[in-house]
């Protein structure tokens, strides 16, 4: 197994527009890990996902996947490459069904495994079975999430983004969501680097995790000892 | 070669080829049922030939062996430019304006008509540039209020008349209000809307002008417009008062001189004004200007009729020249005209839209030859100026972004690896 | 009542001839939120190619032999030319303003349509250009109603071709691509669709359809102009908008109204000013109900 880390940030700024987003951001995800990144609102969790993911440019450092540099690479190439993210807000296509959301998932692959594939997320979230026809902007919060999650698996990642998964789901989804994350990294041994405001269930989940404050990586370590931590517990725990 | 400089040379030859197999067909096949090459090939070569030059000189620009010819212009360029504001700027106006008041006395008629419909087309241009460039609305069917002055002096004269003088104000009246009709309904829509809907609007009117035999005579125009005419004090046999009608083109150049004059310093004051201070921030980010208490709709109807207001003006001393109107003076080509001298010579600055026009109008004058292909150049020169220039010949002074530049830099980030 | 049958038949017919240009608006409108001003040249350029290929082919002798063929083959080159000017157009003109304010590029839209129309004006001459007419003969008549073969033929071939372009939009994986880089560009990146691929795409679809708009216009009025894109264009983008901008189905229904409209505001209200009646729907939808009749189609994420 390779020592080098599947994903690694070197130093990357990136900006917003005028707003100076990252500045000098630094990280590794190694494979087959579930790493986290926590902060606060506006911290630039989902800036950095958009900046390793293209969207964003980014303007100092490096950006390294599988090796090989990604920065200046146009966004709908990463995917191919097992890269995808699934980005704040879910940002299913309202307008196509269920069904054709996880199509587009798979949109540049020209196997025969697709339809496979399809079945299999299907069977990780029988909801989207019987919602299948139905249009992505009519599901709810949840639905949508496991939607989000069912197209990037279309995608077979090797590397997947999740860009707060909680958010605005009832707790009961939450943990039904971050069991399933925990399932596609160790069955499918999918890398995750997940970014959430919600400290707790990143924590518990991941292997290891990053504080973000202000563009800024102020805090690196296993993610049991970021729990025990008091700085952490007092900040993001909500002590 | 470069490895970049080889990409840019094979989409070179790609467009190329592009170019010609779209070239082809419409030059190539012909009736008779021959498949002809020459015809296209001869148009391909010119244009080949054209953009190869700039591309060449483009490519060394770049790897720097032009140095020694851009560096002593560029360093000419700013000596000029310093030795030219040691003297103040009213100086070099009154410079431009002592030119334009001799103009007539040494040049043959011909000069003259064309200066003529130069600063008509100077007055069209700064009234649109209300609009466009000091209040951001992109509105494409402002000839309308040009043939609504031109047809309201055309009317008032012929059935009443009324002197050009007198006829003046209510042209302006007539337009104002057609300016706030058309207004009120679309200033609400978003940019790209409001444009198409300023296109419709122009083309009812013309449409209306065409059709309303009762009141335009459709097609055949009004005749007979009388000249404006000015009171001479004679004093032959006592004193009196002769009329003397400005048929001549000398004086009619005189009145659109001024009539252009009162146009720049209206749009001038207006800029530097409380007024333009809002329509500025209108421009920039509506929204803000919103929240910041500014009444926006009020003001882009008030930057609208105004806009409609110097047109119609215009549109009064062009029906008194031409004496003869006809809705075909009114098309939207002729909206488009001004709007791309309003764009090409610099969105909000004077300067630049008086050059602007006295680019287009007087370089197809100049290059005869040209003149089929004028338009055509026109479409070009709007696309290639958006890309390379948008700012124009000469870009306003204050530049603030627009607030829809802000937002474009911003909804994909600024991309990576654009290809 | 016989009158009523008869503007609904020409209403029909000249409906289908603006849907097929309004898909074209609103499907780029739907993808990159430009009103494409050159869209109308595209119409245009297809009527020519249309009436250029046909005189080719006549003074070969094959339209006495096989006219229908030649007008099949007509058409599909036709609109095989009019999608690749129109990624030519998309490719020079508009992709290098994609960042660009909007201004920026509606102008540059503008220059496009203006020059595309005088690149026909000079190539193919200033007066109308007559199509062959041996289509337009024929017909049968029912009482006092009369329906001639070329409406019969246009009107099927439009059904054909939107029935072509719906399973294509909402079946096959590049329709479903190019609705889905429509609804959220930034998203459609991140699952891997290439937007600038889907975008020229986008262009060269609603261009054949104008194309093919362009070769029925040329039937059945007889003729084409270098500057026949100008008004139908205008009325196609107000179909586009009553529709729902964006909207595919929108687009189709809108076409249909817009025609009928101005058949019948021809026939029983005034034939001069029938085209004021499309302006005059579209200033109307946009001031009461800017979302259309059936509800826009574009990109209303914020990043």
């Amino acid at each position: 197994m390779s020592s080098e880390p599947l994903l690694e940030l070197t130093n990357v700024s990136s900006a917003y527009g005028r707003i100076q987003a990252l500045k000098g951001i630094s990280l590794q995800v190694r494979a087959g890990e579930i790493v986290c990144m926590i902060g606060a609102n506006g911290a630039g969790k989902s800036t950095t996902l958009m900046t390793i993911c293209g969207i964003v440019k980014c303007r100092e450092g490096d950006i390294r996947y599988q090796g090989a540099s990604i920065r200046d690479v146009i966004p709908a190439q990463l995917p191919p490459l097992g890269l995808c993210q699934v980005p704040e807000g879910r940002r299913i296509f309202p307008r196509l069904g269920v069904d054709d959301n996880l199509e587009m998932g798979a949109f540049f692959r020209r196997d025969a495994d697709i339809q496979k594939d399809k079945e299999h997320v299907y069977s990780l979230f029988p909801v989207l079975r019987e919602r299948r026809k139905q249009r992505g902007g009519t599901l709810s919060g949840g639905e949508q999430q496991m939607l989000a999650i069912g197209r990037a698996l279309m995608s077979r990642p090797k590397l997947l983004l999740l860009d707060e998964p909680s958010l605005g789901l009832a707790p009961l989804f939450v943990k039904k969501i971050f069991e399933i994350i925990q399932e596609i990294n160790q069955k499918d041994g999918t890398t995750i680097l997940l970014v959430e405001q919600n400290a707790n269930i990143a924590l518990q989940t991941a292997e290891r995790g990053y504080v973000l404050e202000t563009g800024r990586i102020t805090m690196e370590d296993k993610a049991r000892d970021l729990l025990t931590n008091p700085r952490i517990r007092q900040a993001y725990l909500g002590e | 070669m470069t490895r970049e400089s080889k990409k840019i040379w094979k989409i070179y030859a790609v467009g190329m080829i592009w170019f010609f197999g779209l070239l082809w067909p419409l030059l190539g096949i012909r009736d008779d049922g021959t498949l002809a090459v020459v015809k296209a090939l001869s148009v391909w070569f010119y244009v080949f030939a054209g953009t190869l030059i700039i591309l060449v000189l483009y490519l060394l620009h770049r790897r720097g062996t032009l140095q020694w010819v851009t560096k002593p212009l560029s360093a000419a360029r700013e000596r000029t430019a310093s030795a030219a504001g040691v003297l103040p700027v009213w100086f070099w106006i009154a410079v431009v304006f002592a030119g334009a008041l001799i103009f007539p006395q040494i040049t043959n008629r011909y000069a003259q008509d064309v200066a003529i419909n130069v600063l008509v087309y100077i007055c069209l241009g700064l009234g649109l540039n209300i609009v466009v460039g000091l209040a951001g609305m992109l509105d494409l069917g402002y000839i309308a209020f040009y043939g609504v002055g031109a047809y309201t002096y055309a009317l008032l004269s012929i059935h009443y008349h009324v002197s050009f003088w007198l006829a003046l104000p209510v042209a302006a009246v007539f337009a104002c209000i057609a300016g706030c009709i058309i207004g009120y309904p679309t200033l609400r829509m978003r940019g790209d809307y409001l444009a198409i809907v300023t296109l419709g609007f122009g083309e009812i009117v013309r449409i209306i002008l065409n059709n309303w035999m009762a009141l335009t005579k459709g097609p055949n125009g009004l005749l007979g417009i009388a000249p404006p005419a000015i009171y001479m004090p004679e004093f032959s046999g006592g004193f009196g008062f002769e009329v003397l009608y400005l048929k001549k083109l000398t004086p009619l150049y005189y009145l659109i001189l001024g009539l252009a004059v009162v146009t720049v310093i209206s749009v001038h004051r207006l800029n530097y004004s409380r007024i333009g201070r809002a329509w500025e921030a209108i421009r920039e980010d509506e929204t803000a200007a919103e929240l910041m208490g500014v009444n926006t709709f009020k003001l882009k109807l008030l930057a609208y009729a105004m806009g409609a207001v110097f047109g119609g003006l215009a549109g009064a001393f062009f029906a008194a020249r031409m004496r003869f109107v006809s809705p075909e003076s009114f098309t939207f080509i002729e909206s488009a005209m001004v709007l791309s001298m309003v764009v090409l010579g610099g969105m909000g600055s004077i300067p630049g839209i008086i050059l602007g026009t006295i680019a287009l109008i007087v370089l197809p004058e100049v290059f005869r030859e040209i003149e089929l292909y004028r338009m055509l150049a026109f479409g070009a020169a709007m696309s290639i100026m958006m890309i390379f220039r948008p700012k124009g010949l000469i870009p306003a002074k204050r530049v603030g972004m627009r607030s829809d530049e802000k937002e474009a830099g911003v909804v994909l980030g600024t991309p990576a690896g654009v290809d | 009542m016989e009158f009523f049958i008869q503007q609904l038949i020409n209403g029909l017919t000249l409906g289908g001839i603006y849907a097929l240009i309004a898909l074209g608006y609103t499907m780029v409108y739907g993808i990159i939120q430009l009103i494409n001003f050159a869209h109308g040249e595209f119409f245009a350029a297809g009527g020519y190619m249309g009436v250029i290929l046909l005189s080719y082919l006549a003074s070969k002798g094959l339209m006495q032999t096989h006219p229908w063929i030649c007008l099949g083959g007509s058409l599909v080159l036709a609109m095989t030319y009019c999608a690749f000017l129109a990624m030519a157009v998309e490719k020079v003109a508009y992709k290098p303003l994609r960042y660009a304010s909007r201004l920026s590029i509606l102008l540059s839209a503008l220059g496009m349509s203006i020059f595309l129309q005088n690149g026909l004006m000079l190539t193919q001459g200033v007066y109308d250009k007559p199509y062959p007419s041996i289509f337009s003969q024929g017909g049968f008549e029912m009482g006092l109603i009369r329906v001639s073969y070329l409406q019969i033929l246009i009107v099927a071939v439009t059904v054909v071709l939107l029935i072509g372009l719906n399973f294509l939009v909402y079946k096959s994986r590049i329709g479903k691509a190019m609705r889905a880089t429509a609804q959220d560009k930034v998203m459609s990146a991140l699952v891997g669709i290439n937007s600038d691929r889907i975008i020229s795409a986008t262009f060269a679809i609603g261009a054949g359809l104008a194309a093919a708009a362009g070769i029925i216009m040329g039937l059945y009025y007889g003729s084409v102009r270098y500057d026949m894109g100008f008004l139908p264009g205008i009325k196609a983008f107000a179909a586009a908008v009553l529709g729902g901008i964006g909207n595919i189905t929108g687009a189709m229904i809108g076409g249909l109204i817009i025609g009928m409209v101005e058949i019948f505001g021809a026939g029983y209200i005034s034939g001069q000013y029938k085209d004021v009646f499309a302006f005059i729907i579209l200033i109307a939808v946009l001031y009461f109900m800017p979302t259309g009749i059936m509800g826009e189609n574009v990109d209303d994420t914020r990043v």
